[in-house]
């Protein structure tokens, strides 16, 4: 940051003091993060009493007694299967689905495909909560409430705008030489798409991909309102019942965060900056 | 040549059909639906006759539901000025020291975006447990730095349960108008901020008079985004306070309001699709119409390309 003018006198760079006070600020920052979530992983190991009397020590021991009470006396693992499914499924409908319509509209011109685009980009905005009534009217006469489909459906509806947003975007930035010499070697459409355009938008699929598995991931609102039967819930809404059954039993709470929180976080870590811009994608140019 | 373009058309077709009728089915047809099922009575799921404004007239002047909705709308607004303040000013203020990029400026961007990757189940419940009057690592922090009667019950008195609410609200979502701020400030050229720092701009001139105009773009997505989120606010009071808006209406907004009136809950009566509906058009609307205006007004600020 420090640039230099001829005479050679630095610009304007920050003194050690200031530098000095801005680290401060930034690791007093990064504390308040952080420092919460590790309580929170710490207390999962310790005993309620433990808890009460001494908040902020180590565990007396990291014998994951609360985890084994979690994973065996509770439907902890069936409410983390059942996130599983519904993601999976969700953000795997949403990129087929997607990367097919993103690709007619940015590869062929016809009649209509502005309209169409714009279609889809109206949807990028509508807060679909507030049409929840409609939604669960229609899925209980489609015979979806209830249903795990019911909510790969909602999800679906909901990424695929985004999504479309995403990989037409990438898409319309391919150069056109390559599925023209194609085409003139005599390739059909569907083998250029699938062998030579669709392998170049890997990296605006995993994008789209992870810009609507963390908010599908995530989300309570739907199940909340759709799913009734327990062993369909998700790991968001299974939450909130187990936090209530064990509300008096610290150490199993703080636990059921912990896992509940683990598999998303073990992602992030590995992959922080496909996150970041996963999800902070679409909002800036 | 002929059927070379139908087979053209089919194939064109055929890629946008599925992506058209699910976005057609689950999300344009319940938009419209809600607007239509407002201007009806309902008696549980079955929608009975037609009654025009009423239920607009209901949610808004009839007793008690105007003072409901007012109240809940009331509180969503200063959940939003608040976030704005607390959350989006220290976010603006960590993309700044963070543009330097210091060594570990890296892990500072992942710790802050951790928390905006968990669900708000999952941070509302913990921050449930840290604010408990009794045991929560928040009052015990407290007494244990001396500050005894700065412990109070967070959630359960009117005074602090929706500042608390908004605090943990702050505390999960800053990471991602930090970052937006932060990559609006990358794109920025070099030579304008070398400029200006050859004219002698400390980082204060530089911050108002380069970065704040120069910005405008990010900050007007992240004004945009904060006030979507505060008026459909939900989950985090939900989980935090529950469905009622405890103590007292305190934690109310018009996301809870919205759901109470449409499932019924234990203490707010039965439910009512018809007064539910008129809420969701009304929210929808002051979105659309906000947004909308606020996004040209906002253009307006930033400089041409």
């Amino acid at each position: 940051m420090s640039a230099a003018i001829p005479d050679g006198r630095p610009v304007a760079a920050d003194g050690p003091i200031k530098v000095w006070m801005i680290q401060a600020f930034l690791i007093f920052n990064s504390i308040l993060m952080l420092y919460p979530i590790v309580i929170v992983v710490l207390s999962g190991f310790k005993s309620t009493a433990e808890i009460y009397s001494t908040p902020f020590s180590l565990p007396a021991s990291f014998e994951p007694k609360n985890l084994v009470t979690i994973w065996e006396q509770t439907r902890f693992p069936r409410y983390l299967l059942n996130s599983l499914i519904v993601t999976v499924s969700s953000v795997t409908t949403i990129l087929v689905v997607g990367t097919l319509a993103a690709y007619a509209l940015a590869r062929y011109r016809f009649r209509g495909n502005e309209l169409i685009y714009l279609f889809f980009l109206s949807g990028l905005m509508v807060p679909l909560k507030l049409a929840i009534i409609p939604l669960f009217i229609q899925l209980t006469s489609l015979g979806l409430i209830d249903t795990q489909l019911g909510l790969i459906l909602v999800y679906t509806a909901m990424g695929l705008p985004s999504a479309i947003f995403i990989l037409t975007g990438f898409l319309r930035t391919l150069p056109f030489e390559l599925e023209e010499s194609a085409r003139i070697d005599g390739a059909s459409e569907g083998r250029i798409m699938w062998s030579i355009m669709l392998p170049l938008a890997r990296p605006a699929m995993v994008i789209a991909g992870i810009h609507n598995a963390v908010p599908i991931w995530n989300d309570f609102f739907f199940p909340l309102v759709m799913v009734q039967t327990d062993r369909l819930k998700t790991l968001p809404q299974g939450l909130t019942i187990f936090m209530g059954e064990y509300n008096t039993e610290w150490g199993v709470l703080f636990a059921g965060l912990t896992l509940a929180a683990l598999p998303i976080t073990i992602v992030y870590m590995a992959l922080s900056r496909q996150f970041i811009s996963g999800l902070t994608h679409g909002a800036v140019k | 040549m002929l059927q070379n373009d139908l087979g053209r058309k089919l194939w064109i077709a055929a890629l946008l059909a599925p992506a058209l009728v699910i976005v057609l089915l689950f999300v344009i047809v319940p938009i419209a639906s809600a607007f239509l099922y407002a201007f009806y009575s309902w008696r549980g799921l079955a929608r009975a006759d037609f009654i025009g404004l009423e239920n607009f007239r209901l949610v808004l002047f009839g007793e008690p539901f105007g003072t409901w909705t007012f109240n809940a709308l009331r509180n969503n607004l200063i959940v939003f000025t608040s976030l704005m303040v607390v959350q989006n000013g220290t976010a603006f203020l960590i993309a700044f020291v963070l543009l330097k990029s210091l060594p570990g400026h890296r892990f500072h961007q992942v710790a802050i975006f951790l928390p905006v990757i968990l669900s708000s189940v999952i941070v509302g419940a913990m921050w449930k447990l840290f604010l408990n009057p009794f045991f929560g690592l928040v009052n015990q922090g407290l007494i244990a730095v001396g500050l005894q009667s700065w412990a109070q019950p967070w959630l359960g008195q009117p005074q602090t349960a929706l500042g608390s609410i908004i605090f943990v609200n702050a505390w999960h979502w800053v990471g991602f108008p930090a970052l937006l701020f932060l990559a609006g400030m990358q794109r920025i050229s070099k030579d304008v901020i070398d400029a200006a720092r050859l004219d002698g701009a400390g980082d204060m001139a530089l911050m108002r008079h380069v970065i704040w105009p120069l910005v405008a773009p990010a900050t007007t997505v992240v004004v945009i985004l904060t006030f979507i989120g505060s008026m459909n606010w939900f989950e985090m009071p939900f989980v935090m306070a529950g469905i009622d808006g405890t103590p007292a209406g305190a934690t109310d907004v018009l996301g809870l309001y919205f759901y109470r009136t449409a499932f019924g809950s234990a203490t707010g009566g039965l439910q009512d699709f018809g007064r539910a509906s008129a809420l969701a058009v009304l929210m929808f609307l002051v979105i659309a119409i906000v947004s909308v205006f606020w996004t040209r007004a906002l253009r307006r600020r930033e400089l041409p390309e």
